[in-house]
C-alpha cells in the first residue's frame, strides 16, 4: 500500500506542510534549530507546547529517550542532549 | 539517511504532493483560538489549541497537526449521534495514505486460521450487514484534565463520538478463513503507518473470544454515509464497548494468531494497572501482574447544555447531556445541585442501544449566584462514576463526576 521515499535528513527539515503547522512558533532559544530539525521529522512541534509546562527535567529526558529508543528517532547522544536541554529550559515545569 | 514514507514536500507557501498522500488544500486557512477550553488543561495546551477544519471536517479543536489529533467541541454531543464531519480525529503516526476504495483489499489469514483470503469492499458489502449504534471513545479522553498532568495528547472532553455503524461482522469474516482451536488473538493493522521505519507500526490485537462476539464489525458506513477519510475510510474495525484503541482505521490486515501478539502497542502502550479499575472485560493472554491492556470503557457522562461558568436566568433551568458505558447500558443518571449531598434522577432520553450515548435532562431551580450541578451516571451492573481521579501512568479512564457551575441572575 505504501511507497517509500529515501531522503537525506536535511530534506526533511523543510517538510512540515500539514494544515496550519507553519503557524507553530516555539520559543527562540539555544537548541531550537535542533528541535525543529529532528523532532519535526515525525511530528508537528505543537506536541511540545501541548505537554507544557508540567514536565520536569526528568520528564523531558524520558520523552526524548522514548522518541529515540522506542520510536526509533535517528538522533545521536549529543543532539539528544541539546534537544532535552532546550525543552527543560523553555517548556519545563 | 532516513527512510520516510509519503513525504509531503513543501517549500514556502506551496505544498506539493508526493507519493499519493492525502493533501491539505487549505494550508493557510486562518485558525481561531478556542475561547472556552476547560480550565484544567495545561497552559501549554490552552495556548496551542485552535479551532481548525481538516478537509471534509467542520472546525474541531486542533491539539496536534501531525499526526492529526482533533477533538469534537461538546456542542456536537447535544444529540446522541455525532455528525461525521464533527467526529474526532486521532492518529498515532503521521503516514496516512488516502485509500482508494476500488483497490483497497482486506487480507485475512494468520497461523491460527485454516485458510487465507482477500476481500474487496464489494466482497465485504455482499456479506450480511449489521447496524449498531456505538460510542467510539479514545482511551485517553480527558487526559488533559489529569491532576497532576501526564504527558500524551492532552484531550479535553471531546475525544469521543457516537455513530450508527454498518458493516460485516468480524466473526463472519473470520468464519470465512476458519479459526483454529489453538488461536488466541486476532491481530489488526491499518494502512496508516510510521514516518520512520524503526517506529513501531500501530498494530493491535483483541482476544479471539471478543472477536467472535456478535458486535465487532468491519464497518464501511457511519451514520448512513461512507466513513470520512480521517475516521478510517473505506473500512474500520469497530469494537462496541471497548475503547477506541482497538477500532483500527483503514483496516487492511486481520491475522488470527496462536501466540500473544508482542507489538509495542500491545506490550507497552494502552495498559492500565491490573485490578485498579472496575472493569469486567479482561484480556487474559496479554495480562501481567503489574498491568493489563485497557478494554471496555468505564461508565461516564457529560453535561452538554451549558459550559462551566455559563450565565443563566434564576428560576427553572434545564440541563442536559449524554451518558455511556462499556455496553451494559445506562440505568440512571443523577444530578446533585447540593455538592453530592442530595441526588435527583434525571430523565433519560431515547435508547439507541446499550453501546450508544444515552441522552438525559433535568430541570432544577437556579438560585441567584453560583449553582453547582454535579452529574453521576450508573450502569446496568451498578457501576458508577468515581468521585476522585484514579491515577494511572498513561492517563486513561477519566470518569470523574463532572461539576459545572451556572451563574444565575
Amino acid at each position: 500500500m505504501r511507497s517509500v521515499f529515501a531522503l537525506a535528513l536535511g530534506t526533511l527539515m523543510a517538510t512540515t506542510a500539514y494544515a496550519g503547522e507553519q503557524s507553530i512558533s516555539l520559543k527562540k532559544a539555544p537548541g531550537l534549530e535542533k528541535v525543529e530539525g529532528n523532532c519535526a521529522a515525525c511530528h508537528s512541534l505543537d506536541y511540545i507546547q501541548m505537554n507544557s509546562p508540567f514536565l520536569s527535567a526528568a520528564g523531558w529526558d524520558a520523552e526524548v529517550t522514548k522518541m529515540i529508543k522506542t520510536f526509533g528517532a535517528p538522533i545521536d547522544d549529543g543532539i539528544a542532549k541539546t534537544i532535552a536541554d532546550y525543552l527543560k529550559a523553555n517548556y519545563g515545569s | 539517511m532516513i527512510t520516510r514514507r509519503h513525504l509531503i514536500a513543501a517549500s514556502g507557501a506551496g505544498a506539493a504532493l508526493a507519493g499519493g498522500t492525502v493533501a491539505f488544500p487549505h494550508l493557510f486557512r486562518a485558525n481561531s483560538a478556542v475561547s472556552d477550553l476547560p480550565a484544567a488543561l495545561s497552559q501549554g495546551t490552552r495556548d496551542e489549541a485552535v479551532l481548525e477544519a481538516l478537509p471534509g471536517k467542520k472546525p474541531l479543536i486542533k491539539l496536534t497537526y501531525r499526526p492529526p489529533n482533533y477533538e469534537t467541541p461538546i456542542e456536537y454531543f447535544r444529540t446522541p449521534l455525532t455528525p461525521n464531519d464533527a467526529f474526532f480525529v486521532r492518529y498515532h503516526l503521521a503516514d496516512i495514505p488516502e485509500v482508494d476504495a476500488k483497490t483497497w483489499r482486506l487480507a485475512v489469514g494468520g497461523d491460527g486460521a485454516n485458510d487465507q483470503i482477500e476481500l474487496s469492499l464489494d466482497d465485504l458489502k455482499a456479506m450480511p450487514a449489521t447496524e449498531i449504534v456505538a460510542v467510539n471513545q479514545c482511551s485517553g479522553n480527558r487526559r488533559g484534565l489529569f491532576n497532576p498532568h501526564v504527558p500524551g495528547v492532552e484531550w479535553g472532553y471531546g475525544a469521543m463520538g457516537c455513530a450508527r455503524w454498518k458493516g460485516a461482522r468480524l466473526k463472519d469474516v473470520l468464519d470465512k478463513v476458519g479459526v483454529k482451536k489453538e488461536a488466541i488473538e486476532i491481530v489488526l493493522d491499518g494502512a496508516d503507518g510510521p514516518v520512520v521505519d524503526k517506529t513501531p507500526d500501530f498494530v493491535k490485537s483483541i482476544p479471539v473470544s471478543k472477536a467472535m462476539e456478535e458486535t465487532p464489525l468491519i464497518a464501511y458506513e457511519m451514520n448512513g454515509g461512507p466513513l470520512p477519510h480521517f475516521n478510517g475510510f473505506p473500512a474500520r474495525l469497530i469494537v462496541p464497548g471497548w475503547t477506541g484503541t482497538y477500532w483500527i482505521k483503514h483496516i487492511v490486515s486481520i491475522r488470527v494468531v496462536t501466540k500473544p501478539f508482542d507489538g509495542f502497542w500491545m506490550k507497552s502502550a494502552y495498559r492500565i494497572p491490573t485490578g485498579k479499575f472496575p472493569v469486567v472485560a479482561r484480556f487474559i493472554s496479554q495480562e501481567t501482574e503489574a498491568n493489563t491492556p485497557i478494554t471496555e470503557m468505564v461508565v461516564n457522562s457529560l453535561l452538554t447544555s451549558h459550559r462551566d461558568g455559563a450565565a443563566v436566568n434564576a428560576g427553572n433551568v434545564t440541563v442536559s447531556g449524554v451518558a455511556w458505558d462499556g455496553g451494559y447500558g445506562i440505568r440512571t443518571v443523577e444530578i446533585s445541585t447540593e455538592g453530592g449531598a442530595v441526588w435527583s434522577a434525571a430523565k433519560l432520553g431515547e435508547d439507541l442501544g446499550r453501546f450508544a450515548f444515552r441522552p438525559w435532562s433535568h430541570e432544577f431551580i437556579a438560585k441567584p449566584g453560583g449553582n453547582t450541578v454535579t452529574v453521576r451516571a450508573t450502569n446496568a451492573i451498578g457501576q458508577t462514576q468515581t468521585a476522585s481521579l484514579i491515577l494511572n501512568p498513561a492517563g486513561y479512564h477519566h470518569n470523574v463526576m463532572q461539576t459545572v457551575t451556572l451563574n444565575a441572575a
